[in-house]
C-alpha cells in the first residue's frame, strides 16, 4: 500500500466554484491567519508577542516563516496547533474556524500535527510503536492494520531495520524522519514544523532538507515551517514570510518561483542568489534589532 | 525597587492569589474532618476507626497555647535543636571535604567508596547500641548517630554535584592559565554548592528524624531503656506524654517538632539561595 | 553498550554508525564477560580490596590487638565472624540458627507490606497531584502540612490509634515510604517535557490515553528513584519502630542484644540489616532497569543529544 501522489508540479489550486464534483479525500490544509494578536500575561501590561498578523498559508504548498529567535513565530504555530490561545483575531483552516471570536483556543487534533524543535518521539516506545500511535489512539485502525501501514511507511522513507529500536538508540537526524513519518501516518491536512532541524549539523541538515522535499512530493501535504535560517527557507519554500522581531508581524512575503522538484544544486543558481539578495537585508535588519533587545529564547 | 519592597509585594500577591486561599480552604477542611472524626463517638454514637482515638484539634490547640508558656517545653525544644545542629554541622564539616576528596581523586574514591556504600544501607538507629558502647557520654553517642544520619546523604550529594560539573569549565579555566588551587576555589566549590544545599536540606530532615528517634529510644523504649533518663528533648517529651497518658500533649509535641523541622529546612534553603545567587530565576 | 565497546567486540574500525545493516546486538552474556574483564584490568577491584582491608584491619587492630581505650569495649571482627558462622553460637544467633532467619523474615515482611501499601497509594496519588492542577492545589497543602513530622514522632499516636503491636510499626514504615514515593512521583510527572503531551494530543489521544501512554511512562524514572529512596526510608523507620515497640525483627535483635550484653550479636544484626537493605534496594533498581528498557539502552549508548 502506498500513498497516492496527487497531480504534481506547481502549487495545488482550490477547485473552481462551478465544478460541483466533490473531489474525494483531497487534503487541502490552507490556513488563513486574520489579524492575530497574542499578549502574554495581563492584557494591559503583558508582553505583546504577535502584533496584528495577517497572512495566508496556501494549501498543498510549503510556507516558511523566517524570523529572529523569540519573535513570536512559535506562538503562531502553537495557536494554529491549539496549544495557545489568541488574544484576538482568528485562524481558519480551509472553511473551518479554528479559533477566533468566541473560541480563542483551537483544539489540538490530527489534522494539524506538529513536529517539535527538540523532537517529541516518545522515548519509552519503540520507533514502530511511535509511528503506529496516532491511528490506534484515534481508533481509526486496528493494531494489525496500523502496524502494517507503519512498516510500509517506514520502508518507504528508507527507515527499514530500526522498527524495534528505541528513539534513544538512533541518531537525531533519523529521529526527525521517524517523527515526520509518525505525523504522516495520520493524513494530516497541514504539517507544522517548529525549527525541526535547528539542532542538527549542517551536513545532516542538507540531507534532511532533501528528505523532507521527497516526502512532500509523495504526499503533497501543506507544510508550515518555522526557521531562523534564510537559506533553508528559500530552498524549501514555495512562499517565504519574513517576520519582524517581537512583536512579530509579516515584514515581507515572497513567492519563490524556483521550480519544484528542487535539489541541492538549486543553491548555486542565479535565481536563488537573487532571492537571497532581496531578503538578506531585511532579515539582517531584524536580527540586529533582536540582538539589541537581548532576546531570551522562549 | 529594593529587595524588601519586592518581597513584600510578592508576599502580598501570594496571599491574595487563588492558590493561597485554596490551600487555606483545604487545610480548614482537613481540620474540620479531624474535629468531627475525633468527636465521632460522642456525636454519632459510633467511633470512626482510627481517628476517634486522636484528640480533637481544639483540644490540641488549647494544649499548645498552654505549652508555649511553659519553660520546660522550650528547654526540650532547645535541647533537640541543639542536638540537630551539632550532628548536622559535624556531618557537613566532615562530609563535604570527604566528598570533595572522593570526587577529585579516583584513587581515593576507589579505596573509600566501596566501604562507604557497604556501611550506608545500615539505618542510623541501628548504630545506637554500638555508639553507646563506644562513646563515653550519652550526648556524644546520640550526636554520633545524628551525625551518621546526615553524613551519608551529604557525601553522596557532594560527589554527585562534583561529578556533574561540566568538564568544559575545567578546560576553560586551564586554557586561561588557572592553577589547581584556583580551579578548586573558583570552579569546583561553586559548582558543588547547589548539590551541597540540596544534600543539606534533605540531611537536616533526616537529622531531625534521628534525633527524635534517639531521644525516644534512650528516654524509654518498651524493649528496655538504654542508659536511663536521657537529657530531655522533644522526642523524650512526646514519649513521656504517652507514658503519662496525656494524648493532647503527644499531638502538641508532634506539631512542635514538625514546625521546628520545617523551619530548619526553610532556613537552610534560604541560606542556600543566598549563597548561590546565580541560580535564581529572574 | 558504547560505540567503542561494540566496535571492539566486532573488531571493526571505529566510525560506523551504531545501527548497522546487520543489526548486530551482542548477547548479554558476552557483554557481561567483557565488562568483567575490563573491570579486572582496571585498578578498581584492587583499590576496593585496599579499602576493605584498611577498614577491617583498623577495626581488628584497634579492638583486639592494641586494645585502644574506647575500642576495647567493642566486639572485634574475629569475634563477630566466629559468632556469626558458628554452629553453636554463644549468644544464640548465627547463620545456622533458625531464629536468625525468623527475625529477618519478620522485618522483611513488615517492609514488604508497608512498601507495597505505600506504593499502591503513593504512586497514583503522586500521578494525580502531578497532572491535575486543581487537585494539587487542594490536596498538596494538607500533604505538606503533615510531612515535616518525623516518622518516629508518630509512634505514640500510632500506638494510641491502632490496636495490636504490628500495625503501629507497619503504619510508621508506611508513612515514611508513602511521602517519599508520592513526592517523587509528583515531581516525575512535573518533569515531563510538555512537548510529549502536546505531541500526543496532536496525534489524537484523549486525556486518559495521554495519561496512560505519556504521563505514566514519562514519570517512571522519577518513580523508581522515589521507590529506592522509599525503601531506604522504610528500613530507617522500621528499625526505629522495632526498637521502640516490637517483638522479633532485626531492630529488636539489636536492641535486646545490647540490653542483654551480647555485643557481637549487635554487630551481626547491623551487618544483616545492611545486607538485607542493600538487597531490597538493588532489587528495585533491577526492576526499574527492566521496566525502563529504553533508558538502559540509551544510557549504554551514551545518548545522542
Amino acid at each position: 500500500m502506498s500513498v497516492q501522489p496527487l497531480p504534481a508540479a506547481g502549487p495545488a489550486r482550490m477547485p473552481s466554484a462551478h465544478l460541483a464534483v466533490q473531489t474525494p479525500a483531497v487534503r487541502k490544509g490552507g490556513v488563513r491567519i486574520v489579524d492575530a494578536v497574542k499578549i502574554y500575561g495581563a492584557q494591559d501590561a503583558g508582553i505583546l508577542a504577535v502584533d496584528h498578523c495577517t497572512f495566508d498559508v496556501p494549501p498543498g504548498e510549503i510556507t516558511v516563516i523566517v524570523g529572529p529567535s523569540g519573535c513570536g513565530k512559535t506562538t503562531l504555530l502553537n495557536a494554529i496547533a491549539g496549544f495557545h490561545s489568541l488574544s484576538s483575531g482568528s485562524i481558519h483552516l480551509d472553511d473551518e474556524m479554528l479559533c477566533g471570536r468566541g473560541k480563542l483556543k483551537a483544539e489540538p487534533g490530527p489534522d494539524r500535527i506538529v513536529v517539535f524543535q527538540n523532537g517529541a518521539l516518545f522515548p519509552w516506545k519503540t520507533n514502530i510503536d511511535n509511528i503506529a500511535f496516532g491511528p490506534i489512539m484515534q481508533g481509526r485502525m486496528s493494531r494489525a492494520e496500523a502496524y502494517d501501514k507503519a512498516r510500509d511507511m517506514m520502508a518507504d522513507a528508507g527507515l527499514r531495520g530500526i522498527e524495534q529500536n528505541y528513539p534513544g538508540e538512533i541518531s537525531s537526524g533519523v529521529r526527525r524522519r521517524v517523527e515526520i513519518v509518525r505525523a504522516l501516518m495520520n493524513n494530516p491536512k497541514i504539517l507544522l514544523l517548529d525549527e525541526p532541524y535547528r539542532a542538527l549539523d549542517s551536513l545532516t541538515k542538507s540531507v534532511m532538507h532533501e528528505a523532507l522535499l521527497e516526502i512532500f512530493y509523495k504526499n503533497r501535504v501543506t507544510i508550515f515551517f518555522i526557521t531562523h535560517d534564510l537559506e533553508e527557507a528559500i530552498f524549501l519554500g514555495h512562499r517565504v514570510v519574513i517576520m519582524t522581531t517581537r512583536p512579530c508581524k509579516p515584514k515581507k512575503i515572497l513567492d519563490i518561483d524556483i521550480p519544484h522538484p528542487r535539489d541541492y544544486s538549486v543553491l548555486t543558481t542565479k535565481r536563488f542568489r537573487e532571492f537571497m539578495d532581496e531578503t538578506a537585508a531585511a532579515v539582517h535588519e531584524e536580527a540586529i534589532k533582536a540582538f539589541a533587545a537581548g532576546e531570551k529564547e522562549r | 525597587m529594593n529587595s524588601i519592597g519586592a518581597t513584600a509585594m510578592r508576599a502580598a500577591a501570594f496571599i491574595t492569589g487563588e492558590d493561597f486561599w485554596r490551600g487555606i480552604v483545604a487545610i480548614i477542611g482537613f481540620l474540620l474532618f479531624w474535629e468531627v472524626g475525633s468527636r465521632s463517638e460522642a456525636w454519632f454514637g459510633f467511633a470512626f476507626p482510627w481517628i476517634s482515638q486522636i484528640p480533637s484539634p481544639t483540644a490540641v490547640a488549647q494544649e499548645m497555647l498552654r505549652l508555649i508558656q511553659e519553660p520546660s517545653f522550650w528547654v526540650s525544644a532547645y535541647l533537640s535543636t541543639l542536638r540537630v545542629f551539632e550532628g548536622f554541622f559535624a556531618a557537613m564539616l566532615i562530609g563535604i571535604p570527604l566528598g570533595l576528596a572522593m570526587a577529585v581523586s579516583r584513587t581515593f574514591y576507589g579505596i573509600t567508596f566501596p566501604v562507604f556504600e557497604v556501611l550506608r544501607p545500615i539505618p542510623p538507629l541501628a548504630w545506637v547500641p554500638a555508639s553507646i558502647i563506644f562513646w563515653p557520654t550519652q550526648e556524644l553517642s546520640i550526636a554520633f548517630v545524628t551525625f551518621l544520619g546526615a553524613f551519608f546523604t551529604i557525601v553522596i550529594n557532594v560527589i554527585g554535584g562534583a561529578q556533574s560539573i561540566d568538564v568544559r569549565y575545567f578546560q576553560a579555566a586551564r586554557s586561561m592559565g588557572s592553577s589547581t588551587w584556583d580551579i578548586f576555589r573558583r570552579i569546583i566549590l561553586p559548582g558543588v554548592l547547589p548539590s551541597i544545599v540540596v544534600g543539606a536540606t534533605v540531611g537536616v530532615g533526616i537529622t531531625w528524624a534521628v534525633v527524635v528517634a534517639a531521644e525516644m529510644i534512650s528516654g524509654g523504649g518498651s524493649a528496655g531503656s538504654m542508659g536511663g533518663a536521657a537529657g530531655g528533648g522533644l522526642g523524650f517529651f512526646i514519649w513521656n506524654s504517652y507514658v503519662g497518658g496525656s494524648y493532647t500533649q503527644i499531638v502538641a509535641g508532634m506539631i512542635g517538632i514538625g514546625i521546628a523541622g520545617y523551619m530548619s529546612s526553610a532556613i537552610l534553603r534560604k541560606v542556600g539561595e543566598l549563597m548561590t545567587p546565580w541560580l535564581a530565576e529572574d | 553498550m558504547t560505540e567503542t565497546e561494540l566496535n571492539e567486540l566486532r573488531g571493526l574500525n571505529v566510525g560506523r554508525a551504531v545501527i548497522s545493516d546487520s543489526g548486530y546486538q551482542a548477547t548479554s552474556l558476552a557483554l557481561s564477560m567483557y565488562r568483567l574483564a575490563q573491570w579486572l584490568r582496571s585498578p578498581r577491584p584492587y583499590l576496593m580490596l585496599i579499602g576493605f582491608a584498611g577498614f577491617l584491619g583498623f577495626w581488628y587492630l584497634s579492638v583486639e590487638v592494641w586494645k585502644l581505650p574506647r575500642f576495647a569495649e567493642m566486639p572485634g571482627p574475629t569475634q563477630v565472624l566466629r559468632e556469626w558462622f558458628s554452629t553453636d553460637p554463644t549468644y544464640g544467633l548465627s547463620i545456622f540458627v533458625e531464629e536468625y532467619y525468623l527475625h529477618i523474615w519478620v522485618s522483611t515482611r513488615r517492609i514488604a507490606i508497608a512498601f507495597f501499601l505505600a506504593t499502591a497509594i503513593g504512586v497514583p496519588l503522586g500521578l494525580f497531584l502531578g497532572c491535575c492542577q486543581s487537585f494539587k492545589k487542594n490536596a498538596f497543602p494538607v500533604f505538606e502540612l503533615l510531612r515535616p513530622v518525623p516518622p518516629l514522632a508518630w509512634v505514640p499516636l500510632a500506638i494510641v490509634m491502632f490496636r495490636g503491636s504490628e500495625t503501629p510499626v507497619i503504619f510508621l514504615t508506611f508513612l515514611a515510604s508513602f511521602y517519599a514515593t508520592a513526592l517523587n512521583t509528583m515531581l516525575g510527572v512535573e518533569s515531563i517535557d510538555v512537548s510529549y503531551v502536546r505531541a500526543a494530543s496532536c496525534l489524537g489521544a484523549k486525556r486518559w490515553q495521554v495519561f496512560r501512554h505519556v504521563i505514566v511512562p514519562g514519570a517512571l524514572p522519577f518513580i523508581f528513584t522515589g521507590l529506592q529512596i522509599s525503601v531506604g526510608v522504610a528500613w530507617f523507620s522500621l528499625v526505629a519502630g522495632e526498637m521502640v515497640s516490637g517483638q522479633y525483627g532485626l531492630g529488636y535483635v539489636i536492641n535486646t542484644s545490647y540490653t542483654m550484653v551480647r555485643y557481637p550479636t549487635i554487630i551481626i544484626g547491623m551487618v544483616t540489616l545492611g545486607i538485607v537493605g542493600y538487597v531490597t534496594s538493588a532489587a528495585i533498581h533491577f526492576l526499574g532497569d527492566y521496566m525502563m528498557q529504553w533508558r538502559t539502552r540509551e544510557l549504554a549508548l551514551g545518548g545522542d543529544r
